[in-house]
């Protein structure tokens, strides 16, 4: 198969979550929704159940969400509400609904209130103190419920193999992603920074072994490819989400490669590993702490510049010339960290900009000018 | 609107008066001031008899003695979104250094009066005098310059002199403005998690420790013991931090008084909101949120306790003498919903009083009375903060004060500064009209960013209320 065919393939998969939650449902799978972020998935897996993304949509707008939200909450959020209102996700068995953000945070009470008793949905609170013993502890009792309930849906108790298991799926699934971001910098005249997002987009809508093995023989294949001399420049991108084909297309025009990301739907997703041995809830609680350089995410070392230096240097090292943030509109952890993000951007003379998005965007006029200016200075 | 203020509020003034006068007596002493969010355990800091002020609380007063947009300005001029809390904004603006100051003329160093400042001059018989351009003549007594941006390390970095001295001078002198910069922080995030990345970036301002309380949300109105666990813990961590950044050991004695002190100001503070449950009040709801400055300044003090106790007295006089310092005939009741927006205080008030709608319930009530027996009673009391509890407990507490506050509506404030606040509210509002009968109106705003209010809009939605509860008092009698 050609690295084009392989490439539609994921963007198949990606651009029609619809088809595949309605495939899983008619192999006679049971499809629990994941809201942002950080929730274990691992444990959906282990529960033999399908874990499906949900991050909003492109393609919907807020309509019967109002009654639940002021608008002045993010499209993500009030989205994800909207599909679980509009029917598109009546069909799944249960929901989880983490809360790291003050916007998730009464969500997860509209999301238990709106959907009623149509669909279980499973709270999940991360603790943001999660390094000590305790900070462990709470985390782990915090999975464990969702993993009861998770039991429940299933019908059935997951045991810790198979939570071992899982967690095997998933480093695997992390590595391959992290792999084929590296190849994607490499490769940047195939792999468009549209099919790089349809390809990690892919991965929120399959079930992660079938997602690995396909995404291993794809960096195979472009590993066969002499690294390509890239003649536009290279930029790394930043936010919470950018997965917008028309966004992206504005890249293409501008012959702007991706060479790396900070975006927590992307690569912020899977840094981190957890351990294959041991209590493996435990290793899934670690894994969580280790998490680092996050907009959502408590740093002890907050005195120092941790997180800002950690992408200024992502920016140097990737080989880009400079960085694209995408600020959801709303997004205040995001946007409490930009005036540190942009000091150390510029203490490192990188340049950089910000562009307000959010997912109701349907013009991208204004998008398409910052960019190509941007692109002109690089 | 001249009011006689009661001794339990003067008394309730002084306190929060002193702590702000201690703190920047223990600054010029070379003594620690902290800064903390308001719903992190005081009681730990007393133990260790450190002077600590609150940002939340300095914000709203900044807000309310209008330089809210100018220090929100501050906080975008520094790269902070106008979408984050005002608080937030002002807070970090003034932790930057920026300050609200008065001009004036370098070279004269007199203040330069702002020409539409001030209140209208009188003549004896208490008409405003018109000037020559048809204007209301200004009362030069009243007027004040204009205000200005500074940055007080611009104003360090300046050669010692009258020039420096005058930079210092000009800083606007309430307290709220002059509170003594930070060497550390206290964050606890059980109010929303915007304090997490906020106390953060203060931290990284000025190069300080932070002691973190991590209060995750809560979906069930039971606090379960694994995260009563997890708060324990995070207690004797930050005794830890506490005892490495004082050089001194947790004193138990103060720690069981200051608790004490706690729980003592708590009751009185519950037993104040509960005379609003009078017909007619003694007094209007909107004090509450005057008061709620001892209650998060001042609550492990036993000076907070006796004020309010002190109150309380006051309160059962007027209660026998069938007085109320409300300023117009009670004629409806209403919780209102939310932090007000102190920017606009006077514009939240006036269709108020022109409708005879008295405040006599607000959240606050519940949600800092919280009274604990012991340390696993404190991490719990500390879990049950306005934005971390589950909606089920959220409309128990508001329908709790609704029914004994007898109230006939709610005004709810859409507050743009609060998404962890305004979450749910619409849901809250169908609930309370479903289990209570009452009608609830929403009108948009701001805690502190003036920018955001619309007076106009507001007027429009407590006409609404008012028209609602007529027809549902009519229909009550009918
Ligand atoms: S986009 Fe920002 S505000 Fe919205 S859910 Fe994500 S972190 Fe929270
Ligand atoms: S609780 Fe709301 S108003 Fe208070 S600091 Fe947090 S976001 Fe701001």
């Amino acid at each position: 198969m050609s690295i084009e065919t392989m490439m539609k393939e994921f963007q198949a998969i990606a651009y029609n979550p619809n088809k595949q939650l309605a495939d899983f449902k008619a192999q006679g799978k049971k499809v629990i929704g994941v809201l942002p972020y950080y929730a274990p998935e691992e444990l959906v897996y282990a529960a033999g159940m399908v874990p499906m993304g949900m991050w909003g949509s492109n393609n919907k707008t807020i309509s019967r969400a109002k009654e639940y939200c002021a608008t002045f909450y993010c499209t993500i959020a009030q989205l994800a509400l909207e599909m679980l209102l509009d029917g598109t996700m009546d069909q799944l068995d249960g929901v989880i609904t983490p809360t790291i953000c003050d916007t998730l945070r009464p969500m997860s009470q509209n999301f238990r209130v709106a959907i009623g008793d149509k669909i279980p949905t499973i709270f999940l609170a991360h603790p943001q103190n999660r390094f000590a013993s305790w900070g462990l502890q709470f985390c782990i009792d915090q999975y464990t419920n969702v993993r009861k309930m998770l039991d429940q849906i299933s019908g059935h108790e997951m045991t810790d193999e198979d939570i071992r298991n899982a967690i095997k799926v998933y480093n695997a699934s992390r590595a391959a992603r992290r792999e084929f971001v590296k190849l994607a910098n490499d490769h940047c005249d195939v792999v468009t920074p549209t099919l790089r997002s349809a390809v990690l987009k892919a991965s929120y809508f399959m079930l992660k072994d079938e997602y690995t093995a396909k995404l291993v023989a794809l960096n195979e294949e472009l590993k066969k490819l002499p690294v390509c001399d890239w003649k536009g420049v290279k930029v790394v991108t930043s936010g919470i989400i950018v997965d917008n084909p028309k966004l992206l297309a504005i890249f293409e025009e501008n012959n702007i490669a991706i060479a790396a990301d900070d975006v927590a739907h992307e690569s912020r997703s899977f840094r981190v590993d957890a351990a294959e041995d041991g209590d493996p809830m435990m290793a899934l609680a670690k894994q969580f702490a280790d998490v680092d350089y996050e907009v959502l995410l408590y740093d002890p070392k907050s005195s120092e510049n941790r997180r800002g230096e950690f992408v200024a240097n992502m920016v140097k090292e990737s080989g880009a010339q400079g960085l694209i943030l995408f600020m959801q509109q709303f997004c205040d952890p995001e946007e409490m960290e930009y005036p540190y993000l942009k000091k150390a951007l510029d203490a490192e003379g990188i340049p950089h900009i910000k562009l307000g998005v959010d997912q109701q965007m349907r013009d991208f006029g204004q998008a398409s000018t910052a960019i190509q200016a941007f692109a002109d200075v690089l | 609107m001249a009011k006689e203020v009661s001794p339990g509020v003067l008394a309730l003034r002084k306190v929060v008066d002193d702590v702000h006068a201690d703190a920047r007596k223990a600054k010029a002493e070379g003594k620690l001031v902290g800064w903390s969010s308001s719903k992190f355990p005081c009681e730990l800091a007393a133990a260790f008899d450190l002077d600590v002020m609150y940002p939340e609380n300095q914000a709203a007063g900044i807000a309310a003695n209008r330089d809210g947009e100018i220090m929100c300005q501050a906080a975008e001029d520094l790269g902070f979104d106008n979408d984050i809390c005002g608080y937030a904004r002002i807070s970090l603006a003034y932790a930057a250094g920026k300050r609200a100051a008065r001009k004036f003329d370098p070279e004269t160093l007199e203040y330069i009066i702002d020409p539409n400042s001030g209140k209208p001059l009188k003549d004896e018989n208490g008409k405003v005098i018109i000037g020559e351009d048809g204007k209301p003549v200004k009362d030069p007594k009243t007027q004040q310059p204009y205000t200005v941006l500074v940055d007080i390390h611009e104003i360090e970095a300046l050669p010692d002199g009258a020039l420096k001295d005058k930079y210092w001078e000009s800083i606007k002198p309430y307290r709220q403005m002059r509170i003594p910069q930070p060497d550390f922080v206290l964050c606890c995030n059980n109010i929303c998690n915007c304090m997490t990345k906020w106390y953060e970036n203060i931290a990284r301002m000025c190069n300080i420790p932070l002691i973190m309380i991590d209060i995750p949300y809560n979906n069930t109105v039971e606090v379960h013991d694994s995260n009563v666990a997890y708060v324990r813990a995070q207690f004797d961590a930050a005794i830890k931090q506490l005892e490495e950044l004082t050089g001194k050991k947790f004193d138990e004695k103060k720690f069981e008084q200051a608790c004490a002190n706690a729980n003592r100001t708590a009751s009185a503070w519950l037993r104040v909101c509960d005379y609003l449950q009078y017909k007619p009040a003694p007094y209007s709801g909107f004090d509450l949120f005057n008061h709620m400055a001892d209650i998060v300044t001042a609550r492990a003090k036993v000076q907070a306790a006796e004020a309010f106790e002190l109150l309380e007295k006051d309160l059962e006089i007027a209660i026998k003498e069938g007085t109320t310092t409300t300023p117009f005939p009670e004629k409806y009741r209403v919780m209102f919903e939310g932090i007000p927006c102190w920017p606009k205080l006077p514009d939240l008030f006036k269709p108020l009083k022109a409708n005879g709608v008295n405040v006599t319930a607000v959240v606050y009530a519940p949600a800092f009375g919280f009274v604990y027996e012991d340390l696993d009673g404190m991490a719990r009391a500390y879990y049950k903060a306005p934005n971390s509890v589950c909606i089920e407990q959220g409309v128990d507490w508001r329908e709790g004060i609704c029914r004994d506050n007898k109230v006939d509506g709610v005004l709810v404030h859409y507050n743009r500064s609060c998404k962890p606040w305004s979450g749910y509210m619409a849901e809250m509002q169908r609930r309370f009209t479903a289990d209570l009968g009452i009608p609830c109106a929403g009108f948009d705003g701001d805690q502190a960013d003036p920018r955001n209010f619309n007076a106009a809009q507001y007027e429009t939605r407590v006409q609404g209320l008012v028209e609602a509860m007529e027809q549902n008092a009519m229909n009550k009698e009918g």
